[in-house]
């Protein structure tokens, strides 16, 4: 029977035997990526328990969310984020889990340095405690998020209990114009089925847009998934997925390689593989996106005008009407040219490499408007030093930007970086939900290129060539 | 973990649609490393600014059953959203949707979510938001019933409806099962081509 490639990896990793039917399926899981957040009371439920580790190999940890960006980041001055890193730091001593600490070379946020380090790999089921796990999805890896119970699953028997997802194909075809990037093309998907439309599936991505995309766009992609509500969204692996991973630290070699690479290209859909819901996107037309409110659905163009509450679906108005009273927007009013004191660019969706390329080639010989602080976040340790390589780092710091040392930083206001209240902030992350960004933040997300034209001019607006 | 016994509770109206994780706990409270505590932090924003919001209101003091809308619990995997509304002594949540992480979660802790459809929960809004309505969750017969012997019935997936009822977690059965898992395991060794502990450099 023609399978579709999500049927293939749960199939392959679930636990047949002795299965009941009204108990959900075990699926194996190939690899957890953990950080100080969602990890500690884990670690703990196996000690309460007094119950060994299954497989440390298969566990990977790094520091992100609550670690400061400064320079001196050793010196973490809130007590409680300082407690959480110290707990991992001890957790990954006492039951011997790899543990990439600042200055590894390896630090970063978790979804950056999976890829990066070629611990990502098609065909594999990935978790992390973090519902951004879908980013590896891009490899062509069913991943998803889990809660802290679920990781304490995984680390005492390298399984969960999961029903199996519905499937979802989306389909983004056409050829994006340019300025036009894979971020405004998943904040069209989520403002067209919402951000509870794809709840109960697994996404894969397709298409010829799809294809013309490079790893760290089809991450972008993958990694808002959960912001339609599918906790995970993946690619079929092809060209470009295995020549990204190709000499990386983790990757296969020499004879390994060759039984890899035919492995993963045979885990591409069937052409006659079918899906419970299907979407399709021409992306010919598409141009630069942005929120105007308070969810990741309500996004819209920039050239666009913030909607008029009344001609929005009912469901919908009391929602909109909260927001626009959150974000400070008038019904009707254009949204380019609405001020900015604060952007920010950086996290898992938009944090990679290329994504500072985008932004410097557009900062390059201008600078910061003086109303606006723009934070420049690489996603890890080895994003930041290529980005000193190529001279990026030297493009941001002239024009006034302030180059931060990795972590997730300003996405979600839980460690120094916030944004103050009040305060407009025009973000590459991935949440706009009230107060994301700290207390009484405003967050309007957007592509690396438009957040770095936004902080030339100190308002909403696309890079135009 | 606790099991569910048959909860009879106010019921408190929370009527927004894409309740977020965010919204539950905002993330300057995640910065603990135990499961306790976050109750005082639940929904501190809505507390902060809506003298309207359930919590805001003494009549609705001690309430275990929380009426809401659709998607609830959307975005971040954070369970400590539904630690912090467990602790703060929420048993059963009703709504006509939940997102899916968070469905999960609270499985593990022994919190219900009881899917009714919209009308039913709309009304339910109404009606506690309006007076007082006593409900009753009895999951052994899945219904949900009013004081006034209005009755709806709920889904629940077998597997779960024996872990609520009889307080277990997942973490036994999934040990009981660890040789199958192996097995699994030993057969996806062909086409597995990495391992942590040994870089290939």
């Amino acid at each position: 029977m023609a399978k579709n490639i999500i049927e293939k990896i749960w199939d392959s990793h679930v636990v047949t035997a002795n299965a009941e039917t009204s108990t959900p399926d075990i699926l194996v899981i190939d690899l957890m990526l953990m950080h100080e957040v969602t990890s500690a009371q884990a670690f703990t439920l196996l000690k309460e328990r007094s119950i060994p580790l299954f497989d440390k190999t298969r566990v990977v940890a790094t520091l992100d969310h609550a670690i400061p960006t400064r320079r001196n980041r050793f010196e973490i001055l809130d007590d409680s984020a300082r407690a959480q890193v110290e707990t991992l730091r001890r957790f990954c001593k006492e039951f011997d889990v790899t543990l990439f600490d600042f200055d590894s070379g390896y630090q970063g946020i978790v979804h950056v340095i999976g890829p990066e380090l070629g611990i990502t790999q098609p065909g594999m089921t990935i978790v992390c405690g973090d519902s951004h796990t879908s980013t590896h999805g891009a490899f062509g890896a069913l991943a998803f998020g889990i809660g802290t119970s679920e990781v304490g699953h995984v680390l005492a028997t390298g399984a969960l209990l999961q029903h199996k997802p519905k499937t979802m194909r989306v389909r983004f075809d056409g050829m994006m114009k340019p300025g036009v990037s894979a971020k405004d093309a998943i904040l069209k998907l989520i403002a067209e089925i919402g951000i509870s439309g794809a709840n109960g599936h697994v996404i894969e991505y397709c298409g010829s847009a799809v294809r013309a995309m490079t790893m760290e766009e089809r991450m972008t992609i993958c990694n808002m998934s959960i912001e339609c509500g599918a906790r995970g969204g993946l690619i079929s692996p092809d060209d470009v997925t295995i020549a990204y991973i190709k000499n990386r630290l983790y990757a296969p070699k020499d004879s390994d390689w060759e039984r890899a690479e035919a492995h993963w290209r045979s885990l591409s859909s069937d052409e006659a593989a079918s899906y419970d819901r299907e979407v399709a996107i021409d992306v010919t037309d598409l141009t630069p996106m942005v929120t105007w409110g308070t969810n990741p659905e309500q996004a819209m163009p920039i050239s666009g005008l913030v909607p008029v509450v009344a001609n929005l679906p009912s469901t919908h108005r009391a929602v909109a009407e909260q927001a626009l009273a959150y974000t400070k927007l008038k019904e009707g009013q254009p949204m380019r040219g609405v001020s900015i004191q604060w952007a920010f660019i950086g996290s898992c969706t938009n944090g990679r490499i290329e994504d500072l390329r985008v932004a410097a080639g557009v900062m390059k010989g201008r600078s910061v408007h003086p109303n606006v602080t723009l934070y420049v976040v690489p996603g890890s340790e080895a994003v930041a030093a290529q980005a000193e390589r190529e001279g990026l780092r030297e493009i941001f710091e002239s024009a006034g930007a302030h180059f931060r040392m990795p972590g997730c930083s300003m996405c979600l206001g839980m460690n120094d970086d916030k944004v103050p209240a009040g305060q407009r902030c025009v973000s590459t992350s991935n949440r706009n939900f009230i107060g994301r960004q700290g207390e009484g933040s405003i967050t309007h997300l957007a592509s690396p290129a438009t957040v770095a034209a936004s902080a030339v001019a100190g308002c909403i607006t696309a890079y135009e060539e | 973990m606790e099991p569910f016994i048959t909860v009879r509770s106010l019921g408190a109206p929370l009527p927004l649609k894409d309740v977020d994780t965010d919204m539950i706990i905002p993330a300057q409270f995640l910065t603990s490393t135990s499961r306790e505590g976050f109750g005082e932090h639940l929904f501190v924003r809505l507390r902060a600014s809506d003298p309207s919001f359930f919590m805001n209101q003494d009549r609705y003091r001690g309430a275990q059953v929380l009426i809401t809308d659709s998607n609830f619990g959307c975005g971040s995997s954070r369970e400590h959203a539904v630690w912090a509304l467990r602790s703060a002594g929420i048993r059963v949540v009703i709504a006509p949707s939940f997102a899916d992480i968070f469905a999960s979660n609270s499985g593990k802790n022994g919190l219900l979510l009881v899917r009714l459809d919209r009308d039913t929960t709309n009304a339910l809004l109404r009606e506690c938001t309006e007076g007082e309505v006593v409900l009753t969750v009895d999951l052994e017969r899945q219904v949900v019933v009013a004081h006034d012997g209005r009755e709806w019935q709920f889904p629940c997936d077998p597997y779960l409806k024996h872990c609520l009822l009889n307080g277990l977690d997942d973490m036994d059965f999934l040990r009981s099962r660890l040789p199958d898992i192996r097995a699994t395991k030993a057969r996806l060794q062909e086409y597995s081509f990495f391992s942590i502990g040994t870089p290939n450099r």
